[in-house]
């Protein structure tokens, strides 16, 4: 089965003033049909500008440099303009970040749905309303006509949240990238949306890219996990293996990271040292400062490894059980 | 007993939305509509002591974020007053005013609302402590470079403007406008939900060492509950515009007393325990235009029983420093049993 999504070496980067910004740097992944793929990694390391650079929604100064998106077989880097509006809403949704970003703060909230679904579908504007009101419903807003009526500030923070969700359901696009899309959502309504985002998954055979920090989360929804570092993914793997077992350091370091992982009120255990600064990182592994496993070999771009259902890029894997 | 740093006493928000030109018409005809009115906070009650780590937790919408805002001095009460040090804030004048404006300083939810599209960094940061004479003018950039720093911002981004930066540093470019004002009281709204979990921890051990360093306070609003339990002293419970129940983390996670907690902690998602079923709590999701009566749970509440249809439950006291608001508090143990076999209608 061809996959929905195939992403081959890309790179997306920002040409600053004080040089050239890797945000992402030769990234290479495919999203099957149905597949729910969790996207994690350290905050700035081009997760965002991957869903970005796969919308055609990288402004200037940044740039796809290279590379190939391929959708359904098709490269959307080589799309027209007008072809790509049609797939961007229709058939790849993405839910940003900041809702506000979705939402156009002086259209109420049904003007904006309503708008949405007549952009790529024609039917009458009552039925887009109903259409707007049952993908309120389905994301667990309550009274969904009254609301329907309201401007985005009248809502908190997580039922902007939600009805950015709302939106990307309109059109049962194939494929919808939700970056943090839960952030603000207390666990009862995480778990109703992760419900039936995964009820969706499977009955309109929608794909999910689905970006996120929250470990537990990802874990209970996603089928499988890839791991960003410095613009790059340094780890990918079916779930239960990478949460349990990580081979990089990085995703290890994430996993000693939680407060979950310290007894109650103790400090807890970052990864030493910060990220590099994006505009100078060190040759070889950009963890290698921050790694307690570093050798010099680190110090040269260690390759793509790939073993049974698993890929990582280091020199020194942890092999078995993390401690 | 020490005094309350900051304290809200019958505190009520609402928010209503006039009715609009057409609507007015419509009602001259006989249309019969109304003013929507949103609850969004009801007669809280919510003391934070000096030191003290409160935390937050309830629904989306139930009213966190106003009641956070209204704490913080910068929305007003509908009803109710919120004491600073034992005063009323809309007693305090001159001094005494601009001196509590900079003691509590909030981190929004939204960064991006709240930041200056058009201002560098280093002036978000820079601008207040400047203006308020915490550093002379030519040590500002010395001491945003060092708030940066603690908050794991590179300091070669400081002239930057907020739309180059990716979420998570955006919401540590708050954290470090807040801190820079060196405040004694943080509200804390979803402050380090967008950071990775090894930032997240760096910020949390900085929240923590402030606290020892400085005794500085905090309402730390999170759905995070594994951070709200690692990091409060206190965890208060709201639902819709209520307060349901408050306790220690320890109290509250091993022995919940209100059915809507006792959901919360269910539901939790874990690393180790992957859970492939989510099993939502039942029921629709009370609106705040239309609060269900008595108590606001009942709707989805799987020990409803008929006086929960009618009367609000008060909070009561469990244990020594655990209160909840349930009528289950009032029947004995054995009772509850009972109520829980009959099926909820
Ligand atoms: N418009 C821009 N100009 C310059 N640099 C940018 C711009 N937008 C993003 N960047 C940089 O690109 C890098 C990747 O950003 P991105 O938003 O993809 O991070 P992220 O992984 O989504 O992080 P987070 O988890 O914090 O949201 C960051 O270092 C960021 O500062
Ligand atoms: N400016 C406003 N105008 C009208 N209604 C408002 C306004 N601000 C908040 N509300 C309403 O008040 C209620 C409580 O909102 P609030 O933002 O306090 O919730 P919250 O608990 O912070 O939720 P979340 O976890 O989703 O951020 C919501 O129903 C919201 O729609
Ligand atoms: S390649 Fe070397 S520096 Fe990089 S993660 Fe592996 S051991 Fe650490
Ligand atoms: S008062 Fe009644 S409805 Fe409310 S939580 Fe308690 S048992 Fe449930
Ligand atoms: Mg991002
Ligand atoms: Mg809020």
């Amino acid at each position: 089965m061809t996959p929905v999504l195939d992403v081959k070496n890309l790179s997306t980067h920002f040409m600053t003033r004080r040089g050239v910004l890797k945000a992402v740097d030769d990234v290479s992944f495919t999203v099957g049909q149905r597949e729910i793929v969790g996207l994690v990694g350290e905050s700035g390391s081009g997760k965002s500008i991957t869903g970005f650079s796969i919308l055609g929604l990288v402004d200037p100064p940044g740039r796809v440099v290279s590379g190939q998106i391929l959708f359904n077989g098709e490269d959307l880097l080589k799309m027209p303009p007008t072809a790509m509006r049609t797939i961007r809403g229709k058939r790849i949704a993405m839910i940003f970040q900041d809702p506000m970003m979705t939402l156009n703060p002086v259209l109420s909230v049904g003007t904006q749905m309503v708008e949405t679904v007549l952009a790529h579908d024609k039917v009458s504007r009552a039925e887009a309303r109903q259409r707007s009101r049952d993908a309120l419903g389905l994301v667990g807003i309550p009274s969904p006509e009254e609301r329907l009526d309201s401007y985005p500030h009248q809502f908190s923070g997580g039922m902007r949240q939600r009805v950015a969700i709302a939106i990307a359901l309109l059109h049962r696009p194939d494929l919808i990238i939700a970056d943090e899309p839960t952030t603000a959502l207390d666990v009862t309504i995480q778990s109703q949306i992760l419900f039936e985002i995964k009820r969706l998954a499977g009955e309109f055979g929608m794909a999910l890219i689905w970006i996120s920090h929250d470990l537990g989360v990802v874990a209970a929804l996603a089928d499988r996990i890839m791991v960003m570092y410095a613009g790059k993914i340094v780890e990918a793997g079916q779930v239960d293996g990478v949460l349990t077992e990580p081979r990089h350091p990085y995703t290890s370091g994430l996993l000693s990271a939680v407060p979950a992982a310290v007894p109650r009120g103790e400090p807890l255990r970052p990864i030493p040292g910060f990220a590099p600064s994006p505009l100078s990182r060190p040759s070889g592994c950009a963890f290698r400062d921050r790694c307690a496993r570093a050798t010099e070999i680190c110090a040269t771009e260690p390759m793509l490894e790939i073993a049974a259902d698993r890929e990582f890029r280091c020199f020194h894997p942890h092999l078995g059980r993390a401690a | 007993m020490t005094t309350a740093l900051i304290e809200a006493v019958d505190v009520s928000r609402r928010f209503s939305r006039k009715l609009d030109y057409a609507e007015k018409i419509a009602n001259l005809f006989g249309a019969g509509l109304e003013e929507k009115t949103v609850h969004a906070v009801d007669e809280v009650n919510l003391a934070v002591y000096p030191g003290e780590v409160v935390g937050l937790v309830g629904e989306s919408g139930c009213g966190k974020s106003t009641l956070g805002r209204v704490m913080a001095g910068i929305m007003p009460t509908s009803g109710g007053e919120v004491r600073w040090q034992g005063k009323a804030l809309t007693s305090l004048e001159g001094a005494e005013k601009r001196s509590m404006r900079l003691s509590a300083q909030m981190i929004f939810q939204d960064p991006m609302s709240t930041l200056n599209p058009r201002k560098k960094v280093i002036d978000l940061i820079g601008e207040a402590p400047k203006v308020h004479g915490i550093v002379k003018g030519r040590e500002m950039r010395d001491y945003v470079a060092s708030l940066a720093e603690r908050v794991g911002l590179d300091a070669t981004y400081l002239d930057r403007y907020p739309h180059q930066f990716s979420g998570g540093q955006r919401q540590r470019i708050g954290i470090a406008r807040a801190l820079a004002v060196k405040p004694k009281l943080l509200v804390c709204d979803e402050s380090v939900a967008a950071l990775d979990v090894s930032i997240q921890a760096q910020i949390l051990n900085l929240f923590m060492d402030l606290k020892r360093e400085f005794g500085l306070t905090y309402l730390f609003i999170s759905h995070d509950l594994g951070v709200v339990k690692h990091i409060c002293d206190r965890v208060v419970v709201m639902y819709l515009g209520r307060v349901v129940e408050s306790a220690t983390p320890d109290e509250l996670f091993d022995n919940p007393k209100h059915p809507y907690t006792q959901a919360l902690i269910r539901e939790l998602p874990s690393v180790t325990d992957r859970r492939r079923v989510f099993t939502p709590i039942k029921g629709e999701i009370p609106s705040p235009l239309h609060p269900p009566p008595g108590c606001h749970f009942h709707p989805r509440c799987p020990m409803a029983f008929d006086r929960c249809r009618v009367e609000r439950p008060a909070l009561k006291q469990n244990s020594a420093g655990h209160v909840s608001a349930c009528h289950l508090n009032d029947l004995p143990a054995n009772e509850i049993k009972n109520v829980a076999a009959e099926p909820a209608i």
